[in-house]
């Protein structure tokens, strides 16, 4: 069957299997393999993408499905070359260790901050709570989430950031209220 | 007390401010993975690329009558259906495991575990491979099945391995380790003995990436690439080239961008030979990339210890002596990765971090028909079920003799000045300072007024615990002479370039799943050369490209690779003083070091930067004798011991009576792993273990029914935490460098994980003290704390 969506900004048209899962369209036909596959069971998120602004598991969604629908990819978070603030965050706060879950996440993360730009730790968590990450332990995320909320797009991240850090400890309390942003 | 500090490392802040050598600076790896371009074995695509498909054993244990695959090949997209018959014919059926044992690549007389390799569909498409396998025909004449490891060796258990001659029970090993008689005597004398059986259940690792392959051979030069999701690629070669029978030097093993590993990804599956065989069937390269279900089923699961444990103590609460006798159950077969002589791991270390007069452990290792196993999930080999044990014990004994969990522990570690401390099982503990933890554990927790806040709640009925653990790892393996796995030693090498320009390479044996080697093993370059870390790439994961040694995990890269990469460049760097000498037209013992720099004593003005030195080298002037020009070098290190990273650990939780769900608050983890290298690094590898933690002490299990069938097999059943079931961890650190390792550093990669478990559950116990409950099995979850406070048996999961 003939299906097409916008993917990324861009029309993409295809001739598909009925059967075949949008996760396995974005990765194989399309070759944006930035979307991964983890559980085939909606368990894991490692193949979140954003449908609409809405993420989604595209293990679950068909391909036909998301035809004439808005699709972004984690291919799509950057824009003109500069990275996303979600991206940016990810890197500063260690949001990130395999990279495995990251695109399923910072999609998510990018959902979240467009309709609430200020999210508290808790409302984070929810967001990401139906995806799995092996390898952070979650809390490195939050940061990364809320590194992002405090340096929106178009800003640059000031330099010299001061974290309050608990002495003997790597527990930081990030600086993101006090962030100068400059233009 | 707070502080202030900048944090170094942001890519914004100018060269001069940058720290070079240890410190926070953002991951070397991390811009590819935030743009969605990490490279991993399902990215990878060929020309002429095919897909496989392995068709599993529905049942645990049953003889195979027969197999058709005529109407599998007649699908028009399918190029190849291989079975147990057609491997033997290539010799290829069985293959050797990492215990020496055998395991079946494919079943050729019968099935003897759920999800077991039966046949291998070689297609055009990822589909038409999986259409495929629903047209294979496949007869089974069922047996019945060995399923609870305690009746492996009843008399009338069905044998599983008659395939091994002279085999007539389930047994696969006994060992024992410490002095039996003396450790008796002890116990016979003692005040208290507390006795517990403490079951660490069988859990898996699951890594967000499951295992895959593409293999590509070439028949005219006679070569295989194999592209594999391997923490071991030099290993895998070696082996594979036992396997196969194909020559070494045309093996090239190539570990791309791994999804996580956590031991899931050391061994040799059967679906990496599968891709080696359809390639060479088909002569085209052939993809293998297993889903979930294949990867909770069939890939090695952890654990499966269960362990009789006792303490002996004086009534003032001496902790005097140790002792267990472990039921293993290894699967079906014996696949389990660790060195030789260790058939349970390092599970000895299970003295822990006490000072005892004596102790003693055997282990019995059975089949039975479960998936393959055993080593795995950031275990250390086996150093989570030892420290889960001693600290199950310590907190029974603290119960028993009614006295804080921590004090007792005070009371009984091993002093500072005690090191470098043998304990009673064979180990030489390099350095410790545990009471320092342990006060800094506490002092962060707030420890007395967390047992005020508890007291007062115990009043009004409600349920808070307070759980404490302290452990020990023992990481590094190992000196070669004392560790191998199937024959080779455990030592790794490492080779430094450093370019005209002053740039540099460092090859590595190791393979990262996702540890930040790319950065950490820059860091320490730059650390003694004094070239920036960003002027430094890491190679690894290629076996063409880099040095041999025996990979990642074991938590062995720092202690091992770390090494290895600190004293190529600490070669280099003498072989850039003899250059620098030259250059200066000065004695080299003239000179002195800063960091990336050889200038003359007493005259700093005159000096040559290594960038210079390295242009030097390869440029045109006339080098000291014995120097062939290059500044490169190259090294294999072979660790003198092991070391010894430890940590104490501070769990709150509480409690819902109404239903039993336990709510982990709080996480306070202290960790001492040496020398530390870039603090945001061993942050988050602390993290991802406590994570674990949690997900073992609460939810994770792989179960089996009567018949063998998997309960675990897909995330619907396997639990993981996700971000709702974790605290914002807290995390400290004490800093006791190991005395023999050339920079100092321990390793941390799995402390978190053989940490967590027990003070999680001591937590919960502690909760649950108001109903006389003294231990509880993993996992706690809510059905079994329920039950536990109506003082019922442990209902199934």
């Amino acid at each position: 069957m003939q299906i097409s969506m916008t993917v990324n900004g861009s029309e993409v048209v295809s001739d598909i299997e009925p059967r075949v899962l949008l996760v396995h369209y974005i990765r194989e036909v399309l070759g944006l393999t930035g979307t991964h596959w983890g559980c085939d069971t909606t368990n894991c998120g490692t193949c979140v993408v954003l449908m609409d602004g809405q993420p989604v598991k595209s293990c679950t969604v068909l391909a036909a499905m998301a035809a004439g629908h808005d699709i972004r990819t984690v291919e799509g978070l950057a824009t003109a070359g500069t990275l996303d603030p979600v991206q940016q965050g990810f890197m500063e706060e260690h949001g990130l260790q395999c990279g495995f879950c990251t695109p399923g996440m910072m999609l998510t993360a990018r959902a979240l901050l467009d309709k609430n730009p200020h999210p508290d730790d808790i409302e984070i968590r929810k967001a990401i709570s139906g995806q799995i990450c092996r390898c952070t332990g979650y809390a490195t995320i939050v940061r990364s989430v809320q590194w992002a909320a405090a340096h929106p797009a178009g800003a640059v991240a000031d330099v010299a950031a001061t974290d309050e850090v608990l002495e003997g400890t790597d527990t930081v309390i990030p600086d993101v209220a006090d962030a100068e942003v400059k233009a | 007390m707070t502080v202030i500090h900048d944090r170094p490392g942001n890519p914004a802040a100018g060269d001069a401010d940058r720290p070079i050598g240890y410190g926070r600076i953002q991951r070397k790896e991390d811009p590819r993975f935030v743009r969605g371009q990490g490279h991993y074995i399902d990215d990878m695509v060929l020309p002429g690329m095919l897909h496989g498909a392995i068709l599993r054993a529905p049942v645990a244990h049953a003889r195979l009558v027969s197999i058709d695959t005529t109407n599998a090949l007649a699908h028009p997209k399918v190029l190849a259906v291989i079975t147990g018959k057609d491997l033997l014919a290539l010799k290829l059926a069985w293959a050797p495991t990492l215990s020496a044992d055998v395991q079946a690549v494919l079943v050729t007389d019968k099935v003897r575990f759920q999800g077991q390799e039966v046949a291998f569909v070689v297609a055009e498409d990822r589909y038409a491979a999986r259409d495929a396998l629903e047209l294979i025909d496949v007869e089974y004449d069922l047996l019945p099945p060995v399923i609870d490891a305690r009746k492996a060796l009843d008399p009338d258990a069905p044998l599983i391995r008659d395939d091994l001659e002279g085999r007539t029970d389930n047994r696969i090993f006994d060992w024992e380790i410490g002095d039996e008689a003396e450790t008796e005597a002890i116990f016979a004398a003692a005040d208290v003995v507390v006795a517990q059986e403490v079951v660490y259940p069988r859990v898996h690792p699951a890594p967000m990436e499951t295992c895959g392959a593409v293999a590509d051979f070439d028949a005219v030069s006679g070569k295989l690439t194999l592209y594999e999701t391997t923490q071991a690629p030099h290993a895998h070669r070696t082996l594979f080239a036992i396997v196969a029978g194909i020559p070494e030097h045309k093996i090239r093993i190539v570990s791309p961008d791994i999804g996580g590993g956590f031991g899931n990804k050391v061994g040799i599956y059967p679906g990496y030979i599968l891709a080696v065989v359809g390639s060479i069937v088909t002569g085209k390269p052939v993809k293998w990339v297993e889903d979930r279900s294949e990867n909770l089923m069939s890939t090695s699961f952890a654990r499966d210890y269960i362990m009789q444990g006792e303490i002996a103590a004086t009534k003032d609460g001496k902790i005097l002596a140790l002792r267990t006798s472990v039921l293993a159950d290894h699967g079906a077969f014996n696949a389990t990765a660790q060195p030789t002589k260790n058939p349970a791991g390092f599970f000895s270390i299970f003295t822990g971090s006490y000072d005892l007069k004596a102790a003693f452990c055997k282990v019995r290792g059975v089949y039975t028909n479960k998936a393959p196993g055993g080593v795995a999930y950031a275990c250390s080999f086996r150093v989570t079920e030892a420290v889960y044990l001693v600290e199950r014990m310590v907190d029974i004994l603290a119960r028993k003799l009614d006295m804080d969990p921590a004090e007792l522990r005070l009371k009984n570690f091993i002093k500072p000045e005690q090191f470098p401390y043998a304990n009673k099982t064979g180990w030489v503990y390099d350095s410790g300072s545990y009471e320092e933890a342990m006060r800094l554990s506490m002092k962060m927790a707030g420890y007395e007024e967390l047992r005020r806040e508890q007291a007062e709640k115990r009043e009004r009925g409600e349920l808070m615990g307070i759980g404490v653990a302290f452990f020990t790892e023992v990481v590094g393996a190992g000196p070669r002479k004392h560790f191998d796995i199937v024959g080779l030693g455990m030592a790794d090498g490492a080779e430094l370039r450093v370019h005209p320009t002053g740039k540099a390479v460092v090859r590595l044996s190791v393979q990262s799943q996702g540890q930040g080697h790319e950065t950490t093993f820059a860091q320490i370059v730059a650390e003694e050369l004094g070239i920036p870390p960003e002027n430094i790439d890491v190679v690894h994961g290629d076996t063409d490209q880099t040095p041999f040694g025996l990979g990642t995990y074991g938590s062995r890269s720092t202690p091992v690779s770390g090494g290895a990469v600190a004293l190529v460049a600490r070669k280099v760097r003498e072989k850039a003083k003899l250059i620098a000498a030259a250059m200066l037209e000065t004695r080299p013992e003239d000179l002195e070091w800063e960091k990336g720099r050889w200038f003359v004593k007493g005259d700093p003005g005159a000096g040559k930067t290594i960038e210079e030195i390295a242009m030097a080298a390869h440029g045109t002037m006339t080098l000291p004798e014995g120097i062939d020009g290059n500044l490169d070098a190259e090294v294999t290190y072979d660790p003198p011991n092991l070391t010894f990273p430890f940590g104490a650990y501070i769990c709150v939780v509480d409690i819902d009576p109404g239903t039993g769900h336990v709510k982990v608050r709080r996480f306070i983890a202290v960790d001492d792993c040496g020398t530390r290298i870039n603090p945001m690094i061993i942050e988050g590898q602390v993290h991802g273990g406590l994570t674990d933690g949690v997900g073992m002490a609460l939810m994770e299990i792989i179960e089996f029914d009567e018949a063998g069938n998997c309960l675990g097999g897909s995330f619907m059943d396997y639990l993981i935490p996700t971000a709702m079931e974790v605290p914002d961890w807290e995390t400290g650190f004490t800093v006791t460098p190991s005395p023999h390792h050339p920079i100092g550093a321990k390793g941390i990669g799995e402390s978190a994980t053989v940490g967590s478990p027990p003070a999680i559950v001591n937590a919960i116990v502690d909760a649950l003290a108001p109903y006389g409950v003294v231990h509880m099995d993993m996992p706690c979850t809510p059905a079994r704390v329920w039950e536990a406070m109506q003082g019922r048996p442990r209902p199934p999961i």
